[in-house]
C-alpha cells in the first residue's frame, strides 16, 4: 500500500511517480512530487520507482485565475 | 467603422471645464485625487494625506475610503451619492515589472448594496496617475449621456455633453472612435485609454466597465474589465458614456521610483523565469487562464449545469489547445500594460459576428479567459467555442459581466429543465441546458431591456426572488440551486468538496470572488490544510496577500500563475516566496519605503477589515450574510448525489454514518447536515482568526491594532461587540 496525498492507493511492483499522477488524475503542470519528504526532480518523473509503503505528496501550487 | 470623428468632436458640447497644473509623480504617488461632480458639474481637487497613504496604501484602499467618506447607510447604488472611484496604486504604472498596469474600481453595488471592488488593467489607471492624479472620484449624475476627458499633458479636464444623434452606445464602437477622436494620429493612440460600458449596462443590474488600450501591433483597441458586481450599471445610471485619459510620454521613470534599480532587478528575474518556464508550465502566453478549463474538467472543479457536476465528456470542446489552434492568435505581445510579459491577454482575431445588431462585423475579440469560458460555456451545458466566443464579444460590447451571465443563464436553464419556468415566462425560449441561440438571444434581450433578458438581467437573486413571489417556486430548494451570495453571483469553481474554499467564497467581503482565496487545491487535493484552525489560517492568510495587489495597481497572475524552477525546495511553496520577496522589493523601490512581508499583510489587513466594517455600515456585514447556498457545499438532488455515489457512500462511511439500507435521500439528508455542521465550525475558526466576534464583526481591539479605530467605526462595531 502507498499513500498519495493521504489516500491509501493500492501498490504495483514497478510504478513510477508518473504512474502515480496517471492513476490520480494529476494533470496540473505547477506540482511537486514529494516522497517521504524527498522531492523528486520533474525530469525523473517517468523513472523514479515508488516503493511499497512510500507516503507521496502532490503538491499543487494553488492558482485561479 | 467609419466615421468623422473632428465633426463628432465639435457636437460634444462643453458643460465644465477645469485647468490644472500637472502633479509629478513621486515615488508611486501624485498626492493629489481628482473629484468630479456630475449634478452640479464642478470639479475639486484633492490632497492625498500621508495618512491615507499609511492606511489605505491606493486602489482599492482610496476607493473605500473615498465612498465611505461620500455615502451614508442608506445610501442606494443609484442614488446620485454613490460614486465611482478608479485608483492605481503606488507600484501602479511601472513598466519593468510584468502585471503592473491595473487599477481598482470602488462603487457601491446594484447587486449587493455594499462596496464592489475589481482589479482591471487596461492604461485607464496609469495614465490618470501620470496625468496627476491618484484616483478620480465621480459623484453626482448627470442630466443627459456626458463625457469626461482628461488631459494630462495639458493639464485640463472637461465634461462635455455627447451630442443626441452620437449612435455609438457599446463599448467596442465606443473605445474606437473616442481613441481615434482624442488621438493625434495613429502613434498617439497608445496614450489614450477609454472607460465605457454598453447598453447592457443600462438594462441590467450586472453591467460592467471596459478599461482599453491600444493594441499597436494588430492596430486595434483591445479592453479588459472591471466585471463584477454591476460598477458598469452604476456608470451608466450616471449617465456617463465615457471616460477618457489621454497622456503622452510614459517611461520607465514616469513612475519616480525611488530606487528603480530594485525593479529592474525584480522584473530581470521574473522575465527570465516567464520566458523560460511558462511553456512548460501554465503556457499563460500562449492561452492565458483558458488553460484552467482542462485543469478543472480532470479535478472535478469545472462547473456544468449550474455546478451539478464538475466535469464531462464533452469539455475536451472547450480546452485551451482548441482555442490554441482555432482562435488565438499566437506570438503577439498580449500584454494589458507595458512590460508585461507574462502577456495573457489573448484575442480572436477576424471574428465574423452570427448575432445581433453587429451581425456579419468582423472583429477582434478580447476572449476568452476561464471564467467566461466556464461562465457561458459548460456550466450552460454549452460545449461550443464558437459560441463562448461570440457570447464573450456580446458581454463586453454591452457591458454585461460574462461570470454573472453564465451564472444567470445556467440557474434560468435548470429552472427550466425541471418545470419551475415554461416558455410562458421565457417568451417561447426553449431555455434547456445546451441550448445556444436561446442563451445568446437573451443576451440580446439583456442588452435591449425586453422580454425574458429584463428578468435574467436583475441577477440570479432577484430571480429567484422574482420565481417564487409571481411563480409559487419552492423558496428552500430555489435558494440551494442558487449559485449566489450577499447577492453576487459566484464565479467558476465548483467548490462542493472544499470546506477551505466554500468560506473563501461566502466569507468576502464582496461576494463570491475568488480574488480573495482559490485554497481549492491546498484543501481538497493537497490536503494541506485538514483542520479547521489551518483552514482558518489560509482564509486570513491568503485573502490578505491577494488584496494586496489592487492596493498597489498589480495584477495577481505574475504571483503564481508562474513559479521559479526552485520553488518547490522553498519553505510554504504554495506562496511562491520568491515572488513574495520581488513584491516587498518593488514595493520598497517604488516607495523608499523599507516594508517587510508581514506588513504586506498588515497593510491589506487594515483595508480589508475597514471594507468589513463598510459592508456593517451598509446594513449587511455580520454573519447572516456569510451563509452560502447549499450547491456550493454539497449534492442538492439525487442526480447529483448519484453521479458522485461512490465518493458521498465513502464520505459517509468514513465519518462513521452508518448507510446500509439507506435511500440516497436519506444520506444526502445526512450529508448536509454534517457539511453545514463543519461550514459552521469553519466560520467560527475564521472569525476567531481574523479577531472578529462570533458575528463576525472586527473588535474594538483588532481596529485599535490596525489604526482604524476612527470615531465613526468605533460607533458603529460598538453595538455589536460581545
Amino acid at each position: 500500500m502507498i499513500w498519495v496525498n493521504k489516500e491509501e492507493m493500492e501498490y504495483e511492483e514497478g510504478m513510477t511517480v508518473e504512474d502515480v499522477l496517471k492513476k490520480k488524475n494529476y494533470t496540473y503542470r505547477l506540482i511537486t512530487v514529494i516522497i517521504n519528504g524527498e522531492v523528486i526532480p520533474r525530469d525523473k518523473y517517468s523513472t523514479h520507482k515508488i516503493k511499497d509503503g512510500d507516503k507521496i505528496d502532490v503538491i499543487h501550487i494553488m492558482s485561479g485565475g | 467603422m467609419t466615421a468623422n470623428v473632428k465633426e463628432l468632436r465639435n457636437a460634444h458640447k462643453l458643460l465644465a471645464k477645469l485647468e490644472y497644473q500637472p502633479f509629478k509623480v513621486d515615488k508611486g504617488y501624485t498626492n493629489h485625487s481628482l473629484y468630479v461632480n456630475l449634478t452640479d458639474k464642478t470639479f475639486e481637487i484633492k490632497p492625498v494625506t500621508e495618512q491615507m497613504k499609511e492606511i489605505f496604501i491606493g486602489g482599492r484602499g482610496f476607493g473605500l475610503w473615498y465612498l465611505w467618506n461620500a455615502v451614508k447607510s442608506t445610501t442606494k447604488w443609484n442614488d446620485p451619492e454613490n460614486e465611482i472611484i478608479i485608483s492605481s496604486g503606488p507600484i501602479g504604472g511601472i513598466t519593468q515589472y510584468p502585471g503592473a498596469g491595473k487599477s481598482a474600481v470602488v462603487t457601491l453595488s446594484p447587486l449587493t448594496g455594499c462596496p464592489i471592488d475589481c482589479n482591471v488593467g487596461g492604461y485607464f489607471g496609469p495614465l490618470l496617475k501620470f496625468s496627476g492624479f491618484d484616483a478620480l472620484e465621480i459623484q453626482g449624475k448627470a442630466e443627459k449621456d456626458v463625457i469626461i476627458f482628461i488631459d494630462g499633458n495639458k493639464g485640463l479636464v472637461t465634461i462635455e455633453e455627447v451630442p443626441d444623434n452620437f449612435e455609438y452606445y457599446d463599448t467596442h464602437q465606443l473605445a474606437e472612435v473616442y481613441t481615434e477622436m482624442f488621438a493625434d494620429d495613429e502613434f498617439d493612440k497608445r496614450n489614450v485609454s477609454v472607460v465605457s460600458s454598453g447598453r447592457g449596462a443600462e438594462n441590467t443590474l450586472i453591467g460592467m466597465l471596459n478599461f482599453s488600450f491600444y493594441d499597436v501591433k494588430r492596430k486595434a483597441v483591445r479592453v479588459k474589465q472591471a466585471g463584477r458586481g454591476g460598477t458598469g450599471t452604476v456608470f451608466r445610471d450616471k449617465k456617463i458614456r465615457a471616460l477618457i485619459v489621454k497622456y503622452k510620454g510614459v517611461t520607465g521613470d514616469s513612475n519616480a521610483p525611488a530606487d528603480k534599480q530594485k525593479l529592474i532587478n525584480a522584473g530581470l528575474r521574473l522575465h527570465r523565469e516567464i520566458y523560460e518556464l511558462d511553456k512548460l508550465q501554465n503556457r499563460m502566453r500562449e492561452v492565458g487562464t483558458a488553460h484552467l478549463v482542462e485543469v478543472m474538467n480532470d479535478y472535478d472543479l469545472l462547473p456544468v449545469m449550474n455546478c451539478q457536476y464538475g466535469s464531462h465528456p464533452d469539455a475536451v470542446k472547450l480546452s485551451s489547445d482548441v482555442f490554441k489552434e482555432k482562435f488565438f492568435t499566437q506570438g503577439m505581445p498580449d500584454g494589458c500594460w507595458y512590460g508585461c510579459s507574462m502577456a495573457c491577454a489573448k484575442a480572436v482575431d477576424n471574428f465574423e459576428l452570427k448575432t445581433g445588431p453587429y451581425k456579419g462585423q468582423k472583429v477582434v475579440v478580447d476572449a476568452a479567459e476561464y471564467e467566461t469560458i466556464a461562465g457561458v460555456g459548460s456550466d450552460c451545458g454549452i460545449f461550443d467555442p464558437e459560441y463562448v466566443v461570440e457570447a464573450n464579444f456580446y458581454c463586453d460590447t454591452y457591458g454585461i459581466d460574462t461570470i454573472s451571465f453564465g451564472n444567470i443563464i445556467a440557474f434560468a436553464m435548470e429552472c427550466y429543465e425541471r418545470g419551475i419556468i415554461d416558455k410562458e415566462v421565457t417568451g417561447g425560449l426553449e431555455l434547456k441546458f445546451g441550448n445556444k441561440e436561446a442563451a445568446l438571444e437573451v443576451l440580446h434581450q439583456m442588452a435591449r431591456g425586453e422580454g425574458f433578458g429584463k428578468i435574467a438581467g436583475m441577477g440570479v437573486k432577484r430571480m429567484r426572488e422574482y420565481f417564487v413571489e409571481k411563480l409559487g417556486a419552492d423558496p428552500k430548494f430555489l435558494r440551494d440551486i442558487s449559485l449566489e451570495c450577499k447577492g453576487l453571483e459566484y464565479s467558476h469553481y465548483v467548490s462542493k468538496e472544499s470546506l477551505a474554499q466554500q468560506g473563501g467564497y461566502a466569507l468576502t467581503n464582496k461576494g463570491p470572488q475568488h480574488d480573495e482565496a482559490w485554497l481549492i487545491f491546498m484543501d481538497m487535493v493537497n490536503k494541506q490544510i485538514p483542520t479547521f484552525e489551518d483552514k482558518a489560517e489560509a482564509l486570513h492568510y491568503f485573502p490578505l496577500f491577494r488584496t494586496w495587489f489592487s492596493l498597489n495597481g498589480l495584477c495577481k497572475l505574475p504571483w503564481n500563475d508562474i513559479e521559479p524552477a526552485d520553488n518547490a525546495y522553498q519553505p510554504e511553496p504554495n506562496k511562491v516566496p520568491e515572488h513574495v520577496r520581488n513584491y516587498v522589493e518593488i514595493f520598497n523601490g517604488v516607495t523608499g519605503k523599507n516594508i517587510t512581508k508581514e506588513d504586506i499583510i498588515k497593510q491589506s489587513e487594515r483595508v480589508y477589515n475597514f471594507q468589513r466594517i463598510f459592508n456593517l455600515k451598509m446594513g449587511y456585514g455580520t454573519r447572516e450574510y456569510d451563509m452560502p447556498p447549499y450547491r456550493s457545499m454539497g449534492p442538492v438532488t439525487i442526480e447529483e448525489y448519484e453521479s458522485r455515489k461512490e465518493r458521498y457512500d465513502k464520505q459517509l462511511k468514513d465519518l462513521g454514518y452508518d448507510i446500509e439500507g439507506k435511500t440516497t435521500e436519506e444520506k444526502l439528508k445526512m450529508l448536509r447536515e454534517y457539511r453545514e455542521n463543519q461550514y459552521q465550525q469553519l466560520v467560527d475558526a475564521v472569525y476567531k482568526r481574523r479577531g472578529w466576534t462570533k458575528n463576525g464583526v472586527p473588535t474594538i481591539e483588532k481596529v485599535k491594532e490596525l489604526g482604524i479605530d476612527f470615531p465613526e467605526v468605533i460607533e458603529l462595531i460598538s453595538k455589536y461587540q460581545d
